[in-house]
């Protein structure tokens, strides 16, 4: 009948018009049997953490080609624990440069996945981490 | 932990008010617990169905009619539970509504709810209505229930909305479809969205021969039939003295959102003074019972009924020894009196 289902929000933060990467892992989250909520394009780190608040989401993705992920992805874990949200695992996907990536992990984020990623290793993650939250 | 996070709900704490949803939607002890003391705090609310074909624009009319009921009565909170469809293999969901409403992220009095229908099958998830409860008792004026895209029969939102719209788009079919059952005979308000393309005209014509017909029907019914409300119809029938107004909108350009307004807020004023708002909460009050009974008693025969002997009467009915009916009436029986003697 109910059953605790993993909701995961994936947000395009900034101003990269290109979300083909947040869509195909969107989809193959929705096939491993998870509730992905998709909030569109050129969204600021507020209106990522609203909408994670709204939903009361496990997991956020985010996906970001534009270059300022050291810019916005340590605003949007600020925000979420700001507003009480400090157990949410947030995740990172795009074009992220090797050098960048230890300063986003020192800064909360879970686990950066570049091009080429195989999917499933995503799915794993989160069910791994979302499982020895709960 | 459970009355901390609702007394919390109470004083307006919106992540307290978000997880009591998730306990709610998710049948915990916790929500039902949730749903039990929220219950006598709600009843005040409109709420307002909003329904019709995948692609009609439902989502993007919920953006443009909510920042006109923000303006128009802006004491009122806003809640937009939005259903979309569960995968039927995997369970999970793409919920991408929100993606359509884009001008309601700055207002924090309005909150957006995505659900997943969760194999329910009525257009709605099957806590729809919880979380709908959950939404009024933490005194949201408005609360927005847009379904899945329906095709015709996916009617359920009507016993849960007091005003249900069902939005349909050009082109979407001809005058045959529009007096079928089903869809659009729940409707108290219908909407032709997109209605700048070509065939919007046509569309709304259709439609209004259709309420027309319906209009003389129920005339010479002579009177509504909420006071027989029965659980075989699946909802209370449309009265007879509320004539459903089809209006043309183009909600991406929020034209037509001042007269879809109006009608909403007449209908409910029309609802209040002709008693059927009243009617309308028994009505749905009373499908909400029927339906924990229904699965009340199934738990209780699952409980009762070793599967064993559900296993065997399967058999037997594949073996075309008996029917399913005969079969029914024996797993019927044994849950009465504890043995397989039936009364034949």
């Amino acid at each position: 009948m109910t059953e605790k289902k993993i909701r995961v929000l994936i947000a395009k933060p900034g101003l990269d018009g290109h979300d083909r990467g947040a869509k195909v892992v969107a989809r193959a989250l929705r096939d491993d049997g998870m509730e992905v909520i998709y909030t569109g394009l050129r969204q600021t780190p507020e209106m990522i953490a609203e909408a994670a608040l709204q939903e009361d989401v496990d997991v956020v993705g985010l996906s970001i080609l534009s270059g300022a992920h050291n810019a916005l992805v340590p605003q949007v874990i600020a925000n979420l624990r700001a507003n009480g949200q400090t157990d949410v695992v947030v995740f990172l996907g795009g074009i992220i440069p090797q050098d960048d990536i230890q300063y986003l992990l020192d800064h909360g984020v879970f686990k950066v996945y570049g091009p080429g990623t195989d999917t499933r290793e995503i799915c794993k993650d989160i069910r791994e981490t979302v499982k020895t939250k709960a | 932990m459970t009355s901390a996070l609702i007394n919390s709900l109470r004083k307006g704490n919106r992540l307290a008010l978000s997880r009591v949803l998730s306990q709610v939607e998710n049948g915990t002890e916790a929500g039902l617990t949730a749903l039990e003391e929220l219950f006598i705090e709600t009843g005040t609310a409109h709420k307002i169905g909003i329904t019709g074909p995948p692609g009609s624009g439902k989502s993007t009319l919920v953006n443009a009619l909510t920042r006109e009921l923000r303006r128009r009565e802006p004491e009122k909170k806003v809640a937009i539970i939005a259903v979309d469809p569960s995968s039927p293999f995997t369970g999970g969901a793409i919920l991408g509504d929100r993606v359509r409403m884009p001008d309601l992220q700055d207002d924090k009095q309005i909150f957006i709810r995505s659900m997943a229908s969760r194999g329910a099958l009525g257009g709605l998830a099957e806590q729809t209505e919880a979380l709908s409860q959950v939404f009024d008792a933490a005194g949201y004026g408005f609360i927005l229930i847009e379904t899945v895209g329906a095709g015709q029969s996916e009617v359920d939102v009507v016993n849960l909305a007091h005003t249900t719209i069902v939005v349909d788009a050009p082109g979407m079919g001809d005058d045959i479809q529009s007096i079928k059952a089903g869809i659009l005979e729940i409707a108290d308000i219908l909407v032709v969205n997109k209605a700048d393309r070509p065939g919007a005209d046509q569309s709304v014509s259709y439609l209004k021969n259709m309420v027309e017909m319906g209009y003389a029907r129920s005339i010479t019914n002579g009177k509504h039939h909420l006071e027989n409300f029965h659980e075989k119809t699946v909802a209370a029938t449309p009265s007879a003295d509320w004539i459903p107004p089809v209006l043309k909108t183009v909600a991406s350009e929020y034209q037509g959102i001042t007269e879809l307004t109006d009608a909403i807020l007449k209908h409910a004023a029309h609802l209040r003074q002709s008693g059927q708002w009243h009617a309308k909460d028994q009505a749905a009050i009373r499908t909400n019972i029927n339906h924990q009974l229904i699965a009340g008693l199934l738990k209780d025969f699952h409980q009762n009924v070793p599967v064993e002997l559900v296993d065997s009467v399967v058999e037997k009915a594949q073996k075309r020894e008996i029917s399913p009916n005969a079969a029914v009436r024996d797993l019927l029986a044994y849950n009465r009196n504890n043995t397989l003697e039936s009364s034949e």
